[in-house]
Protein backbone atom coordinates (compact mmCIF):
# COMPACT_ATOMS: atom_id res chain seq x y z
CA UNK A 1 0.00 0.00 0.00
CA UNK A 2 2.76 2.39 1.06
CA UNK A 3 4.90 1.21 -1.83
CA UNK A 4 2.06 1.84 -4.26
CA UNK A 5 1.51 5.34 -2.79
CA UNK A 6 5.24 6.17 -3.06
CA UNK A 7 5.22 4.95 -6.67
CA UNK A 8 2.26 7.19 -7.54
CA UNK A 9 3.96 10.22 -5.98
CA UNK A 10 7.18 9.47 -7.87
CA UNK A 11 5.23 9.12 -11.13
CA UNK A 12 3.39 12.41 -10.62
CA UNK A 13 6.71 14.14 -9.78
CA UNK A 14 8.21 12.67 -12.91
CA UNK A 15 5.23 13.85 -14.98
CA UNK A 16 5.53 17.37 -13.54
CA UNK A 17 9.25 17.37 -14.26
CA UNK A 18 8.59 16.26 -17.84
CA UNK A 19 5.96 19.01 -18.25
CA UNK A 20 8.39 21.61 -16.95
CA UNK A 21 11.14 20.41 -19.30
CA UNK A 22 8.76 20.45 -22.29
CA UNK A 23 7.53 23.95 -21.34
CA UNK A 24 11.16 25.07 -21.05
CA UNK A 25 12.05 23.64 -24.47
CA UNK A 26 8.98 25.30 -26.04
CA UNK A 27 9.82 28.62 -24.38
CA UNK A 28 13.40 28.39 -25.63
CA UNK A 29 12.19 27.61 -29.15
CA UNK A 30 9.77 30.55 -29.02
CA UNK A 31 12.48 32.84 -27.72
CA UNK A 32 14.72 31.87 -30.60
CA UNK A 33 11.96 32.75 -33.05
CA UNK A 34 10.92 35.89 -31.21
CA UNK A 35 14.42 37.36 -31.18
CA UNK A 36 14.85 40.70 -32.86
CA UNK A 37 14.03 40.44 -36.54
CA UNK A 38 16.82 41.03 -39.01
CA UNK A 39 16.31 44.34 -40.86
CA UNK A 40 14.91 43.83 -44.36
CA UNK A 41 17.60 46.02 -45.89
CA UNK A 42 20.94 44.17 -45.68
CA UNK A 43 23.74 45.62 -43.56
CA UNK A 44 26.17 47.98 -45.26
CA UNK A 45 28.45 46.48 -47.87
CA UNK A 46 31.66 48.06 -49.19
CA UNK A 47 29.70 50.61 -51.26
CA UNK A 48 27.57 51.47 -48.20
CA UNK A 49 30.61 52.02 -46.01
CA UNK A 50 32.26 54.09 -48.76
CA UNK A 51 29.08 56.19 -48.92
CA UNK A 52 29.25 56.89 -45.16
CA UNK A 53 32.93 57.86 -45.48
CA UNK A 54 32.29 60.13 -48.48
CA UNK A 55 29.39 61.81 -46.65
CA UNK A 56 31.57 62.33 -43.56
CA UNK A 57 34.39 63.92 -45.60
CA UNK A 58 32.10 66.16 -47.65
CA UNK A 59 30.16 67.26 -44.56
CA UNK A 60 33.45 68.07 -42.83
CA UNK A 61 34.62 70.20 -45.77
CA UNK A 62 31.24 71.93 -46.12
CA UNK A 63 31.13 72.73 -42.42
CA UNK A 64 34.70 74.09 -42.53
CA UNK A 65 33.73 76.32 -45.46
CA UNK A 66 30.61 77.44 -43.63
CA UNK A 67 32.63 78.17 -40.48
CA UNK A 68 35.22 80.13 -42.49
CA UNK A 69 32.49 82.22 -44.16
CA UNK A 70 30.84 82.86 -40.76
CA UNK A 71 34.22 83.94 -39.35
CA UNK A 72 34.92 86.30 -42.25
CA UNK A 73 31.40 87.76 -42.10
CA UNK A 74 31.58 88.37 -38.34
CA UNK A 75 35.09 89.83 -38.56
CA UNK A 76 34.09 92.15 -41.42
CA UNK A 77 31.09 93.31 -39.39
CA UNK A 78 33.36 93.98 -36.40
CA UNK A 79 35.79 96.05 -38.53
CA UNK A 80 32.91 98.18 -39.79
CA UNK A 81 31.30 98.81 -36.43
CA UNK A 82 34.58 99.54 -34.66
CA UNK A 83 35.52 102.23 -37.17
CA UNK A 84 31.99 103.54 -37.54
CA UNK A 85 31.83 104.02 -33.75
CA UNK A 86 34.14 107.05 -33.77
CA UNK A 87 34.54 110.39 -35.53
CA UNK A 88 37.36 112.91 -35.15
CA UNK A 89 37.39 116.70 -35.05
CA UNK A 90 40.76 118.16 -35.95
CA UNK A 91 41.53 121.76 -35.18
CA UNK A 92 44.44 123.23 -37.08
CA UNK A 93 46.44 125.97 -35.35
CA UNK A 94 46.27 129.48 -36.81
CA UNK A 95 47.51 132.92 -36.01
CA UNK A 96 45.65 134.37 -33.06
CA UNK A 97 43.63 131.20 -32.41
CA UNK A 98 43.10 130.30 -28.79
CA UNK A 99 43.42 126.54 -29.17
CA UNK A 100 41.99 125.58 -25.76
CA UNK A 101 39.00 127.88 -26.27
CA UNK A 102 38.46 126.52 -29.83
CA UNK A 103 38.65 122.94 -28.51
CA UNK A 104 36.03 123.70 -25.83
CA UNK A 105 33.75 125.34 -28.39
CA UNK A 106 34.04 122.46 -30.84
CA UNK A 107 33.38 119.96 -28.04
CA UNK A 108 30.25 121.90 -27.01
CA UNK A 109 29.00 121.86 -30.63
CA UNK A 110 29.58 118.08 -31.01
CA UNK A 111 28.08 117.23 -27.63
CA UNK A 112 24.86 118.99 -28.59
CA UNK A 113 23.93 116.38 -31.19
CA UNK A 114 21.84 113.34 -30.45
CA UNK A 115 23.66 110.09 -31.27
CA UNK A 116 26.88 111.39 -29.71
CA UNK A 117 27.79 109.30 -26.67
CA UNK A 118 30.85 111.21 -25.51
CA UNK A 119 33.22 113.90 -26.68
CA UNK A 120 36.80 113.79 -25.45
CA UNK A 121 39.62 116.22 -26.16
CA UNK A 122 42.94 114.48 -26.71
CA UNK A 123 45.07 116.27 -24.09
CA UNK A 124 48.48 117.86 -24.66
CA UNK A 125 50.31 114.92 -23.04
CA UNK A 126 48.38 112.39 -25.09
CA UNK A 127 49.04 114.35 -28.29
CA UNK A 128 52.71 114.50 -27.38
CA UNK A 129 52.78 110.72 -26.88
CA UNK A 130 51.10 110.27 -30.27
CA UNK A 131 53.79 112.31 -32.01
CA UNK A 132 56.72 110.94 -30.02
CA UNK A 133 57.57 108.12 -32.46
CA UNK A 134 58.10 110.67 -35.24
CA UNK A 135 59.32 113.79 -33.46
CA UNK A 136 61.16 112.31 -30.46
CA UNK A 137 60.67 112.77 -26.72
CA UNK A 138 62.07 116.29 -26.56
CA UNK A 139 59.12 117.75 -28.43
CA UNK A 140 57.87 121.13 -27.29
CA UNK A 141 54.27 121.46 -28.43
CA UNK A 142 54.35 125.27 -28.19
CA UNK A 143 57.16 125.50 -30.75
CA UNK A 144 55.31 123.61 -33.45
CA UNK A 145 51.91 124.25 -35.03
CA UNK A 146 50.50 120.86 -33.98
CA UNK A 147 46.83 120.26 -34.72
CA UNK A 148 44.71 119.01 -31.84
CA UNK A 149 42.10 116.28 -31.86
CA UNK A 150 38.70 115.69 -30.33
CA UNK A 151 37.40 112.09 -30.29
CA UNK A 152 33.64 111.91 -30.75
CA UNK A 153 32.23 108.53 -29.73
CA UNK A 154 28.98 107.87 -31.51
CA UNK A 155 26.08 105.48 -31.26
CA UNK A 156 26.45 103.22 -34.36
CA UNK A 157 22.72 102.53 -34.38
CA UNK A 158 21.59 106.15 -34.02
CA UNK A 159 24.27 108.10 -35.86
CA UNK A 160 24.34 111.91 -35.50
CA UNK A 161 23.69 114.21 -38.44
CA UNK A 162 27.32 114.75 -39.53
CA UNK A 163 26.44 117.27 -42.27
CA UNK A 164 24.69 119.57 -39.80
CA UNK A 165 27.54 119.13 -37.28
CA UNK A 166 30.10 119.93 -39.99
CA UNK A 167 28.22 123.11 -40.99
CA UNK A 168 27.84 124.28 -37.39
CA UNK A 169 31.52 123.58 -36.65
CA UNK A 170 32.55 125.57 -39.73
CA UNK A 171 30.72 128.55 -38.31
CA UNK A 172 31.77 128.17 -34.68
CA UNK A 173 35.39 127.08 -35.24
CA UNK A 174 36.50 127.82 -38.82
CA UNK A 175 39.71 125.80 -38.40
CA UNK A 176 37.89 122.65 -37.32
CA UNK A 177 37.62 119.70 -39.71
CA UNK A 178 35.20 116.89 -38.95
CA UNK A 179 36.26 113.44 -40.17
CA UNK A 180 33.49 110.85 -39.81
CA UNK A 181 35.74 108.15 -41.39
CA UNK A 182 33.17 107.77 -44.17
CA UNK A 183 35.80 107.03 -46.80
CA UNK A 184 37.38 104.30 -44.68
CA UNK A 185 34.04 102.83 -43.68
CA UNK A 186 32.84 102.80 -47.30
CA UNK A 187 36.01 101.03 -48.42
CA UNK A 188 35.80 98.53 -45.59
CA UNK A 189 32.12 97.85 -46.24
CA UNK A 190 32.89 97.24 -49.92
CA UNK A 191 35.81 94.97 -49.04
CA UNK A 192 33.83 93.07 -46.41
CA UNK A 193 30.89 92.62 -48.76
CA UNK A 194 33.17 91.32 -51.50
CA UNK A 195 34.85 88.92 -49.08
CA UNK A 196 31.51 87.61 -47.78
CA UNK A 197 30.13 87.30 -51.33
CA UNK A 198 33.19 85.28 -52.41
CA UNK A 199 32.82 83.16 -49.27
CA UNK A 200 29.13 82.54 -49.97
CA UNK A 201 29.93 81.61 -53.58
CA UNK A 202 32.59 79.15 -52.37
CA UNK A 203 30.08 77.75 -49.83
CA UNK A 204 27.43 77.37 -52.53
CA UNK A 205 29.90 75.50 -54.76
CA UNK A 206 30.98 73.34 -51.85
CA UNK A 207 27.39 72.49 -50.92
CA UNK A 208 26.55 71.72 -54.57
CA UNK A 209 29.59 69.42 -54.83
CA UNK A 210 28.55 67.78 -51.55
CA UNK A 211 24.98 67.29 -52.76
CA UNK A 212 26.15 65.70 -56.03
CA UNK A 213 28.69 63.49 -54.26
CA UNK A 214 26.09 62.36 -51.72
CA UNK A 215 23.60 61.59 -54.52
CA UNK A 216 26.13 59.51 -56.49
CA UNK A 217 27.46 57.73 -53.40
CA UNK A 218 23.90 56.86 -52.30
CA UNK A 219 22.98 55.62 -55.76
CA UNK A 220 26.18 53.54 -55.80
CA UNK A 221 25.31 52.00 -52.44
CA UNK A 222 21.72 51.40 -53.60
CA UNK A 223 22.84 49.63 -56.78
CA UNK A 224 23.86 46.59 -54.73
CA UNK A 225 20.35 46.32 -53.30
CA UNK A 226 18.43 45.86 -56.57
CA UNK A 227 17.73 42.20 -55.82
CA UNK A 228 16.22 43.10 -52.41
CA UNK A 229 13.87 45.65 -54.01
CA UNK A 230 12.87 43.05 -56.63
CA UNK A 231 12.15 40.32 -54.06
CA UNK A 232 10.12 42.70 -51.88
CA UNK A 233 8.22 43.81 -54.96
CA UNK A 234 7.45 40.23 -56.01
CA UNK A 235 6.27 39.15 -52.56
CA UNK A 236 3.62 41.88 -52.74
CA UNK A 237 5.23 44.76 -50.82
CA UNK A 238 3.81 48.17 -51.61
CA UNK A 239 6.17 50.72 -53.15
CA UNK A 240 5.76 52.97 -50.11
CA UNK A 241 6.79 50.11 -47.79
CA UNK A 242 9.92 49.33 -49.83
CA UNK A 243 10.85 53.00 -50.09
CA UNK A 244 10.33 53.46 -46.33
CA UNK A 245 12.63 50.54 -45.46
CA UNK A 246 15.46 51.83 -47.65
CA UNK A 247 14.90 55.47 -46.71
CA UNK A 248 15.18 54.64 -43.00
CA UNK A 249 18.33 52.58 -43.53
CA UNK A 250 20.10 55.20 -45.65
CA UNK A 251 18.87 58.09 -43.48
CA UNK A 252 20.60 56.44 -40.52
CA UNK A 253 23.75 55.74 -42.55
CA UNK A 254 23.78 59.29 -43.98
CA UNK A 255 23.15 60.83 -40.55
CA UNK A 256 26.01 58.79 -39.14
CA UNK A 257 28.42 60.06 -41.81
CA UNK A 258 27.15 63.64 -41.64
CA UNK A 259 27.33 63.69 -37.83
CA UNK A 260 30.93 62.43 -37.88
CA UNK A 261 31.89 65.14 -40.44
CA UNK A 262 30.03 67.88 -38.52
CA UNK A 263 31.53 66.89 -35.15
CA UNK A 264 35.03 66.78 -36.67
CA UNK A 265 34.51 70.31 -38.03
CA UNK A 266 33.26 71.55 -34.63
CA UNK A 267 36.36 70.00 -32.98
CA UNK A 268 38.55 71.94 -35.44
CA UNK A 269 36.73 75.21 -34.58
CA UNK A 270 36.96 74.56 -30.85
CA UNK A 271 40.68 73.74 -31.11
CA UNK A 272 41.36 76.96 -33.08
CA UNK A 273 39.30 78.99 -30.63
CA UNK A 274 41.22 77.43 -27.70
CA UNK A 275 44.54 78.07 -29.47
CA UNK A 276 43.71 81.72 -30.12
CA UNK A 277 42.56 82.27 -26.52
CA UNK A 278 45.79 80.72 -25.23
CA UNK A 279 47.91 82.89 -27.50
CA UNK A 280 46.44 86.27 -26.57
CA UNK A 281 49.31 88.70 -26.16
CA UNK A 282 51.81 86.72 -28.25
CA UNK A 283 52.80 88.14 -31.66
CA UNK A 284 51.20 85.29 -33.64
CA UNK A 285 48.06 85.41 -31.48
CA UNK A 286 47.74 89.17 -31.96
CA UNK A 287 48.23 88.75 -35.69
CA UNK A 288 45.47 86.10 -35.87
CA UNK A 289 43.21 88.18 -33.61
CA UNK A 290 43.76 91.25 -35.78
CA UNK A 291 42.65 89.29 -38.82
CA UNK A 292 39.98 86.94 -37.45
CA UNK A 293 38.91 88.35 -34.10
CA UNK A 294 38.83 85.66 -31.41
CA UNK A 295 38.53 82.80 -33.95
CA UNK A 296 35.14 81.73 -32.56
CA UNK A 297 32.38 80.95 -35.08
CA UNK A 298 29.65 81.77 -32.57
CA UNK A 299 26.20 80.26 -32.11
CA UNK A 300 25.13 80.93 -35.72
CA UNK A 301 28.19 78.99 -36.97
CA UNK A 302 27.37 75.97 -34.80
CA UNK A 303 23.71 76.13 -35.84
CA UNK A 304 24.86 76.28 -39.47
CA UNK A 305 26.95 73.13 -38.95
CA UNK A 306 23.87 71.41 -37.48
CA UNK A 307 21.79 72.56 -40.45
CA UNK A 308 24.37 71.22 -42.95
CA UNK A 309 24.35 67.84 -41.15
CA UNK A 310 20.53 67.69 -41.25
CA UNK A 311 20.42 68.76 -44.91
CA UNK A 312 22.92 66.08 -45.96
CA UNK A 313 21.07 63.35 -44.02
CA UNK A 314 17.77 64.47 -45.61
CA UNK A 315 19.41 64.53 -49.05
CA UNK A 316 20.59 60.93 -48.57
CA UNK A 317 17.08 59.82 -47.60
CA UNK A 318 15.48 61.69 -50.52
CA UNK A 319 17.96 60.24 -53.03
CA UNK A 320 17.21 56.75 -51.69
CA UNK A 321 13.47 57.29 -52.01
CA UNK A 322 13.75 58.55 -55.59
CA UNK A 323 16.11 55.68 -56.54
CA UNK A 324 13.78 53.01 -55.10
CA UNK A 325 10.70 54.44 -56.83
CA UNK A 326 12.61 54.73 -60.15
CA UNK A 327 13.82 51.13 -59.80
CA UNK A 328 10.30 49.88 -59.10
CA UNK A 329 8.95 51.76 -62.15
CA UNK A 330 11.65 50.14 -64.28
CA UNK A 331 10.87 46.55 -63.20
CA UNK A 332 7.17 47.18 -63.55
CA UNK A 333 7.12 48.00 -67.25
CA UNK B 1 -9.71 32.81 -62.78
CA UNK B 2 -7.13 34.01 -65.37
CA UNK B 3 -7.98 34.43 -69.04
CA UNK B 4 -5.72 35.45 -71.97
CA UNK B 5 -7.35 36.44 -75.25
CA UNK B 6 -5.17 37.03 -78.33
CA UNK B 7 -2.35 38.36 -76.20
CA UNK B 8 0.77 39.58 -77.96
CA UNK B 9 3.94 41.01 -76.49
CA UNK B 10 7.06 42.61 -77.90
CA UNK B 11 9.98 44.23 -76.09
CA UNK B 12 10.47 47.75 -77.41
CA UNK B 13 10.60 47.75 -81.22
CA UNK B 14 11.71 44.09 -81.43
CA UNK B 15 9.74 41.18 -82.88
CA UNK B 16 6.74 39.74 -81.04
CA UNK B 17 7.87 37.29 -78.34
CA UNK B 18 4.31 36.05 -77.80
CA UNK B 19 1.69 35.95 -80.57
CA UNK B 20 -2.08 35.53 -80.23
CA UNK B 21 -1.82 33.61 -76.98
CA UNK B 22 -5.24 32.55 -75.67
CA UNK B 23 -6.03 30.26 -72.73
CA UNK B 24 -8.02 30.02 -69.51
CA UNK B 25 -6.63 28.95 -66.16
CA UNK B 26 -9.48 27.72 -63.95
CA UNK B 27 -9.41 27.51 -60.14
CA UNK B 28 -7.66 24.41 -58.68
CA UNK B 29 -6.20 23.49 -62.08
CA UNK B 30 -2.76 21.93 -62.62
CA UNK B 31 -0.77 22.52 -65.79
CA UNK B 32 2.71 22.46 -67.23
CA UNK B 33 4.03 25.26 -69.40
CA UNK B 34 6.78 23.98 -71.63
CA UNK B 35 8.71 24.81 -74.74
CA UNK B 36 12.32 25.18 -75.85
CA UNK B 37 14.62 27.74 -74.25
CA UNK B 38 13.81 31.25 -75.45
CA UNK B 39 10.28 30.31 -76.48
CA UNK B 40 8.77 32.84 -74.07
CA UNK B 41 7.94 30.75 -70.97
CA UNK B 42 9.38 33.26 -68.52
CA UNK B 43 7.75 36.13 -70.42
CA UNK B 44 4.37 34.40 -70.17
CA UNK B 45 4.93 33.85 -66.44
CA UNK B 46 5.80 37.54 -66.05
CA UNK B 47 2.54 38.45 -67.79
CA UNK B 48 0.68 36.11 -65.41
CA UNK B 49 2.48 37.75 -62.49
CA UNK B 50 1.59 41.27 -63.71
CA UNK B 51 5.18 42.39 -63.99
CA UNK B 52 4.67 43.00 -67.74
CA UNK B 53 1.83 44.56 -69.70
CA UNK B 54 0.79 42.98 -73.02
CA UNK B 55 1.29 45.04 -76.15
CA UNK B 56 -2.04 43.76 -77.45
CA UNK B 57 -4.88 41.46 -76.46
CA UNK B 58 -6.89 41.14 -73.28
CA UNK B 59 -5.88 39.65 -69.94
CA UNK B 60 -8.54 39.16 -67.27
CA UNK B 61 -7.16 38.26 -63.88
CA UNK B 62 -9.42 37.42 -60.92
CA UNK B 63 -12.24 39.13 -62.81
CA UNK B 64 -10.29 42.35 -63.47
CA UNK B 65 -9.10 43.71 -66.79
CA UNK B 66 -5.26 43.92 -66.62
CA UNK B 67 -5.22 47.23 -68.48
CA UNK B 68 -7.42 48.81 -65.82
CA UNK B 69 -5.41 47.65 -62.82
CA UNK B 70 -3.62 50.64 -61.29
CA UNK B 71 -0.11 50.60 -59.86
CA UNK B 72 -1.53 50.88 -56.34
CA UNK B 73 -3.77 47.82 -56.84
CA UNK B 74 -0.92 45.58 -58.01
CA UNK B 75 0.46 44.54 -54.59
CA UNK B 76 -2.97 43.37 -53.39
CA UNK B 77 -3.50 41.27 -56.53
CA UNK B 78 0.07 39.92 -56.39
CA UNK B 79 -0.61 38.55 -52.93
CA UNK B 80 -3.05 36.09 -54.54
CA UNK B 81 -0.26 34.82 -56.82
CA UNK B 82 2.69 32.85 -55.49
CA UNK B 83 5.86 32.77 -57.57
CA UNK B 84 8.83 30.42 -57.36
CA UNK B 85 11.78 31.72 -59.34
CA UNK B 86 14.29 29.53 -61.07
CA UNK B 87 17.10 31.24 -59.13
CA UNK B 88 15.11 31.11 -55.85
CA UNK B 89 15.62 34.82 -55.06
CA UNK B 90 16.04 34.28 -51.34
CA UNK B 91 17.58 37.15 -49.36
CA UNK B 92 20.96 35.95 -48.12
CA UNK B 93 20.98 38.07 -44.96
CA UNK B 94 17.65 36.67 -43.71
CA UNK B 95 17.23 33.19 -42.20
CA UNK B 96 15.06 30.56 -43.90
CA UNK B 97 12.30 31.38 -41.40
CA UNK B 98 12.55 35.13 -42.12
CA UNK B 99 12.62 34.56 -45.89
CA UNK B 100 9.45 32.46 -45.74
CA UNK B 101 7.77 34.98 -43.41
CA UNK B 102 8.73 37.92 -45.65
CA UNK B 103 5.38 38.22 -47.53
CA UNK B 104 3.57 38.50 -44.17
CA UNK B 105 6.13 40.88 -42.74
CA UNK B 106 5.79 43.30 -45.66
CA UNK B 107 2.06 43.41 -44.97
CA UNK B 108 2.91 44.84 -41.56
CA UNK B 109 1.74 41.81 -39.58
CA UNK B 110 3.07 41.21 -36.07
CA UNK B 111 5.59 38.39 -35.94
CA UNK B 112 3.72 36.62 -33.12
CA UNK B 113 0.58 36.40 -35.29
CA UNK B 114 2.22 34.29 -38.01
CA UNK B 115 5.06 32.48 -36.22
CA UNK B 116 3.23 29.14 -35.84
CA UNK B 117 1.98 29.23 -39.48
CA UNK B 118 5.51 29.75 -40.82
CA UNK B 119 6.96 27.01 -38.59
CA UNK B 120 4.20 24.61 -39.68
CA UNK B 121 4.76 25.36 -43.35
CA UNK B 122 8.53 24.94 -43.00
CA UNK B 123 7.94 21.54 -41.40
CA UNK B 124 5.56 20.65 -44.25
CA UNK B 125 8.21 21.36 -46.87
CA UNK B 126 10.80 19.46 -44.78
CA UNK B 127 12.80 22.44 -43.52
CA UNK B 128 11.74 22.24 -39.86
CA UNK B 129 15.33 21.82 -38.74
CA UNK B 130 16.78 24.46 -41.11
CA UNK B 131 14.70 27.42 -39.91
CA UNK B 132 17.52 29.51 -38.51
CA UNK B 133 20.01 28.83 -41.26
CA UNK B 134 21.02 31.49 -43.80
CA UNK B 135 20.38 30.62 -47.49
CA UNK B 136 24.07 30.44 -48.50
CA UNK B 137 24.46 27.27 -46.41
CA UNK B 138 21.27 25.61 -47.76
CA UNK B 139 21.53 23.03 -50.54
CA UNK B 140 19.87 23.67 -53.93
CA UNK B 141 16.88 21.51 -52.99
CA UNK B 142 16.49 23.21 -49.63
CA UNK B 143 16.60 26.64 -51.27
CA UNK B 144 13.95 25.52 -53.75
CA UNK B 145 11.69 24.29 -50.92
CA UNK B 146 12.25 27.54 -49.00
CA UNK B 147 11.27 29.48 -52.14
CA UNK B 148 8.13 27.32 -52.52
CA UNK B 149 7.25 27.85 -48.84
CA UNK B 150 7.63 31.63 -49.30
CA UNK B 151 5.33 31.53 -52.32
CA UNK B 152 2.72 29.55 -50.33
CA UNK B 153 2.74 31.35 -46.99
CA UNK B 154 -0.04 33.73 -48.03
CA UNK B 155 -2.17 30.83 -49.35
CA UNK B 156 -2.24 32.14 -52.91
CA UNK B 157 -4.96 31.13 -55.36
CA UNK B 158 -2.38 30.25 -57.99
CA UNK B 159 1.27 29.20 -57.80
CA UNK B 160 3.62 29.95 -60.71
CA UNK B 161 6.85 27.94 -60.64
CA UNK B 162 9.63 28.72 -63.11
CA UNK B 163 11.77 25.57 -63.65
CA UNK B 164 11.30 24.44 -60.02
CA UNK B 165 13.28 21.26 -60.63
CA UNK B 166 15.96 22.81 -62.82
CA UNK B 167 18.63 22.85 -60.12
CA UNK B 168 17.91 19.59 -58.29
CA UNK B 169 18.57 15.86 -58.83
CA UNK B 170 15.78 13.63 -60.24
CA UNK B 171 14.90 12.16 -56.84
CA UNK B 172 14.44 15.60 -55.27
CA UNK B 173 12.59 16.76 -58.41
CA UNK B 174 10.02 13.98 -57.80
CA UNK B 175 9.67 15.04 -54.15
CA UNK B 176 9.12 18.66 -55.15
CA UNK B 177 6.56 17.59 -57.76
CA UNK B 178 4.69 15.57 -55.12
CA UNK B 179 4.72 18.67 -52.90
CA UNK B 180 3.16 20.76 -55.68
CA UNK B 181 0.56 18.05 -56.45
CA UNK B 182 -0.39 17.92 -52.76
CA UNK B 183 -0.70 21.71 -52.76
CA UNK B 184 -2.96 21.52 -55.81
CA UNK B 185 -5.17 18.94 -54.06
CA UNK B 186 -5.59 21.44 -51.24
CA UNK B 187 -7.08 23.93 -53.71
CA UNK B 188 -4.29 26.02 -55.23
CA UNK B 189 -4.00 26.23 -59.01
CA UNK B 190 -0.47 25.39 -60.19
CA UNK B 191 1.47 26.37 -63.33
CA UNK B 192 4.89 24.75 -63.67
CA UNK B 193 7.15 26.14 -66.39
CA UNK B 194 9.60 23.41 -67.36
CA UNK B 195 11.27 21.76 -70.32
CA UNK B 196 11.84 18.55 -68.35
CA UNK B 197 9.81 15.95 -70.32
CA UNK B 198 10.53 13.33 -67.64
CA UNK B 199 8.92 15.49 -65.02
CA UNK B 200 5.81 16.10 -67.15
CA UNK B 201 5.44 12.39 -67.87
CA UNK B 202 4.99 11.73 -64.15
CA UNK B 203 1.64 13.53 -63.97
CA UNK B 204 -1.48 13.51 -66.10
CA UNK B 205 -1.94 17.24 -66.50
CA UNK B 206 -2.72 19.83 -69.10
CA UNK B 207 0.33 20.84 -71.14
CA UNK B 208 0.70 24.33 -72.55
CA UNK B 209 3.49 24.28 -75.12
CA UNK B 210 5.06 27.48 -76.42
CA UNK B 211 6.83 27.42 -79.75
CA UNK B 212 7.87 30.40 -81.84
CA UNK B 213 5.78 32.66 -79.62
CA UNK B 214 2.56 30.68 -80.21
CA UNK B 215 0.83 28.52 -77.63
CA UNK B 216 -0.56 25.01 -78.17
CA UNK B 217 -2.64 23.42 -75.45
CA UNK B 218 -2.84 19.62 -74.93
CA UNK B 219 -5.54 18.70 -72.42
Amino acid sequence: MIKAGTGAIARSKLARLRERIEAGVKRQANNRLARKQTPIVPPDNVAGRAMVLVIAIMTFLSCLTLGAVTLVRDTAATWQTQIAREATIQIKPAEGLDMEEALARARAVAAGYSGVRSVEIVGREATQRLLEPWLGPALNMDELPVPRLIIVTIDPVNRPDFEAMRAELAQAVPNAVLDDHRTWVDRLVAMARTTVTIGMAVLALMLSATALTVIFATRGAMAGNGHVIEVLHFVGAEASFIARQFRRHFLLAGSRGAAVGGIAAIIVFVVFSWWSSRNIGTPEGDQAAALFGNFAIGLSGYLGVGLVVLLIAALTATTTHVTVIAYLRRIET
Amino acid sequence: MIRFENVGLRYGMGPEVLRDVSFFLPERSFQFLSGPSGSGKTTLLRLLFLSLKPTRGLITIFGKDRSRITRDELPMIRRKIGVVFQDFRLLDHLTTYENVALPLRVRGREEASYRSDVVELLKWVGLGDRMHVLPPVLSGGEKQRAAIARALIEQPRILLADEPTGNVDPQLARRLLRLLIELNRMGTAVVIATHDIGLMDQVEARRMVLSGGRLEIYD
